[in-house]
């Protein structure tokens, strides 16, 4: 199975806002398909995770570099 | 029960939300929140922005209260649609320039909708007759059912005995006995059922969940709607208002200055979008001018940065000033005494 992977640039946004534009992006995205989110406000660190966790989708990978921080999600299987 | 019903949840993150989910989730109804972001939403902007707040632990407690309870929650973006209810409330304004009652209708039409759409069969607020001033009292609350077309398909479940009986108590979705009649300001009964559910760590109100509410943040609001001749705003405008000074020397500029070095990060995000200036000759802020200052404002403003800078006792200070394409020039000004700004400039 072929995935896809995106990265969506979220710099300057508050939470909820990167929060939002992920889920925007997820819902046209594919089961195991992953994106990152590339972030200015450290409230992703807690908050994209915790969005992840409650809807069915993973964090794979979470960095911090040069006051910037980049969320991955893994896309989950969908509808439960 | 002949099917299994779905409901969804408005969460704001506070206590009452999260109790009246509990409190029908525990009848077997199948639960999932949403949450709308207006821009107006007090959820840790100026935690995130200023450096000296970022060492106590942040958290959306939309989010936090979606994980409690296991549901999962729809974040929606309404920035745009809610200009309507900020611009005209059909109800009015609270204290400030809060429409609350109108706050809520959107919100529920908002919710009305959704569920339409998905084939949910109700709506949950944790709305307590009598608890707010303006949108719980008890005679609101079937306006917000009427212009929110949603009718009899809203259940209040923290207030449900005191109200006239709704669409999941008569199909027999949820049992009313089992429903709670909590009225008036008190908090005492909500936090005793939070302790019999086990919740601990909830969010405690202070001083409200929106922005329009406070008595500052609307004086900088009302200003900026003033000095753009109209009732008008966008993302960025509604965000700049919580961060830093703001200083309207004239009608036609004003300052936002950093306060901190985390304001000065966030701002230096904007430097594209408005001219800036910044110090050079000493430690000190950095100030985004919003308007059209003419070449004297600019020499003016560079006098009030220079007042916040570890300059203003110096004769001369030098700042840089840059327009929103990059372009750079030096000014060498004298720093204002802190006795000579106008008090009636800082918004």
């Amino acid at each position: 199975m072929t995935t896809h992977h995106r990265t969506i640039d979220c710099l300057r946004l508050l939470c909820p806002m990167p929060v939002i534009r992920v889920q925007e992006h997820v819902e046209t995205m594919a089961a195991g398909d992953t994106l990152t989110a590339v972030c200015s406000d450290p409230g992703v660190l807690h908050d994209i995770p915790a969005w992840s966790r409650i809807n069915g989708h993973q964090v794979v990978a979470t960095e911090t570099r040069d006051g910037e921080y980049l969320v991955t999600v893994r896309v989950g299987p969908g509808e439960v | 029960m002949s099917k299994h019903p779905k409901a969804l949840a408005l969460i704001s993150g506070g206590l009452d939300s999260l109790l009246a989910s509990k409190v029908v989730q525990d009848q077997g109804v199948h639960v999932e929140g949403i949450n709308f972001f207006t821009g107006f939403c007090v959820e840790g902007h100026t935690h995130a922005i200023r450096k000296q707040d970022r060492a106590r632990p942040k958290r959306n407690n939309a989010l936090w209260v979606a994980d409690q309870l296991g549901i999962k929650l729809h974040i929606v973006d309404v920035v745009d649609e809610y200009k309507q209810v900020v611009f005209n409330p059909k109800y009015g304004y609270g204290a400030h320039l809060n429409p609350c009652l109108d706050c809520k209708i959107f919100m529920v039409r908002k919710a009305r909708e959704w569920i339409e759409q998905r084939g949910f069969d109700f709506v949950i607020t944790g709305e307590v007759v009598g608890q707010r001033p303006k949108s719980q009292r008890k005679h609101a609350m079937p306006l917000v059912q009427r212009d929110a077309g949603i009718d009899d398909r809203l259940l209040r479940p923290l207030s449900a005995r005191n109200l006239p009986e709704t669409l999941p108590e008569r199909m027999g979705w949820v049992d009313r006995d089992k429903l709670h009649g909590f009225s008036g300001r008190s908090r005492k009964p909500q936090m005793a059922l939070a302790a019999l559910y086990g919740f601990e760590d909830y969010a405690q109100p202070a001083g409200g969940c929106c922005f329009l509410t406070d008595g500052n943040y609307t004086v900088k609001l009302t200003d900026l709607w003033k000095s753009r001749g109209g009732r008008r705003y966008e993302l960025d405008d509604i965000m700049l208002l919580k961060v830093g000074r703001h200083i309207r020397p004239a009608p036609n500029f004003k300052l936002i200055v950093a306060r901190e070095e985390g304001e000065v990060n966030f701002l230096s995000g904007y430097r594209r979008l408005f001219p800036s200036l910044k110090m050079v000759s000493h430690s000190g802020p950095l100030a985004l001018l919003d308007g059209e200052p003419t070449a004297a404002d600019i020499e003016l403003a560079a006098r009030i940065v220079g007042r916040y800078s570890q300059g203003r006792a110096a004769p001369l200070v030098e700042l840089e000033y840059a327009t929103t394409g990059g372009e750079k020039s030096r000014l060498r000004v004298a720093p204002m005494c802190a006795d000579d700004m106008p008090k009636g400039w800082l918004l």
